[in-house]
């Protein structure tokens, strides 16, 4: 079988597949974890960016 | 029969999605050794003078410290990935996450990896790269020098790979100032020389569980008479280094009274454990020494803390 094909195979195997009450919470659960994770990274940069330039972040040509 | 077939080939598809949660890859993180870290790394960090550029920023000093214990946290993932067939094995660690299934081991790696790469490229770009390049030394070192390299080896895994685990002050301090001193170095020997102690007192009453992974602990390979003269000669070392900060004249006299009174309890525990019948099958002194020296750390680095607080305090700055 050629490989697309073979990948197509495996797709539609997994739609079929219904997931447990469990592994939908589980896998609700750790989207939140990495959306806040991200959410997190970026105030981090954010403010670690304001506090590293302070003023001196405006200082640039426009 | 294809259908029967199809319908298994179904079911072990829907067993393997993944049951992990958040908690799971928390777990992976060893929060307890990262507290740990958390605390050594700060006090490295508060007891650093002001580097060329000044005091550092207490934004950049918060970020630093969640790169370090990200990056701690990182090498813990990293450990858990390697060591997940002995794990499985041993009393204490069978219930990590890895070993009983909820994480597969590529899953765990890839965890480690992206927080190991997030943690020092974070750490570089807003504090100082010597820090990032020291968290790198420090994830490298714990992850591969000493899990894979010298765990399953030689009985002196814990000796040498402690110098991953005595690092945090040193990055802390290195993230205030972007440079080195002797006084990073004395944090670093203290916590360097105690590592061996408390491991070998816990490794002492957890031996069984060691033999049983196959892992060369010192009771293991070279007996517990020789491994309780052992505790007891490091004990007298870490007892005089533990006065270093004092007599080096980095902290008052506050810490020198407790680090002596501290160090020699130490010692009295270590004779304790020194005295014990080698084939105790209770093992209480080791226990006992065990629990303590977790004490010892804490306030050794407490005091060091409290005071440098209290003298900044008092000089108004």
């Amino acid at each position: 079988m050629p490989q697309e094909a073979r990948k197509d195979s495996a797709n539609q195997e997994l739609d079929r597949v219904v997931l447990t009450r469990e592994q939908k919470r589980a896998r609700r659960n750790r989207n939140i974890a990495i959306a806040l994770a991200l959410a997190a990274f970026v105030v981090i940069v954010y403010v670690g960016t304001w506090a590293k330039m302070g003023a001196a972040i405006f200082n640039r040509d426009l | 029969m294809a259908i029967a077939e199809d319908r298994t080939a179904l079911v072990n598809v829907a067993q393997d999605i993944s049951l992990a949660t958040p908690g799971d890859y928390f777990v992976l993180l060893k929060p307890r050794v990262m507290s740990l870290v958390i605390f050594t790394g700060f006090v490295g960090l508060y007891l650093a003078p002001a580097g060329p550029h000044g005091a550092i920023n207490p934004v950049l000093g918060a970020i630093a410290m969640l790169c370090i214990a990200i990056g701690a946290g990182a090498s813990g993932a990293l450990n858990m990935w390697y060591d997940a067939d002995i794990d499985a094995v041993m009393s204490r660690t069978a219930g990590r996450p890895v070993p009983t299934g909820r994480v597969m081991p590529g899953e765990a790696l890839a965890f480690g990896i992206v927080l190991a790469s997030f943690s020092i490229a974070t750490l570089g770009l807003f504090v100082n790269w010597l820090s990032a390049a020291l968290l790198a030394f420090t994830i490298f070192y714990y992850a591969v020098v000493y899990t894979i390299w010298l765990k399953r080896r030689t009985p002196q895994n814990i000796v040498i790979g402690g110098a991953a685990g005595a690092l945090p002050p040193v990055i802390g301090w290195a993230a205030a100032t972007g440079s080195l001193g002797i006084e990073p170095l004395v944090l670093f020997a203290i916590i360097f020389l105690w590592t061996p102690p408390h491991f070998w007192a816990l490794a002492l009453f957890k031996s069984g569980d060691y033999a049983r992974a196959g892992i060369p602990m010192m009771p293991n390979v070279r007996g517990n008479r020789s491994t309780q003269r052992q505790i007891l000669a490091y004990a007298v070392i870490l007892a005089a280094t533990g006065m270093l900060p004092w007599f080096i004249g980095f902290a008052g006299s506050a810490y020198g009274v407790v680090a002596a009174l501290f160090g020699l309890e130490f010692i009295r525990r270590a004779f304790a454990v020194w005295r014990m019948n080698s084939d105790d099958p209770a093992m209480v002194p080791a226990k006992r020494l065990f629990a303590f020296s977790i004490l010892y750390l804490f306030m050794l680095f407490a005091t060091l803390l409290v005071e440098a607080m209290v003298l900044r305090h008092v000089a108004g700055v």
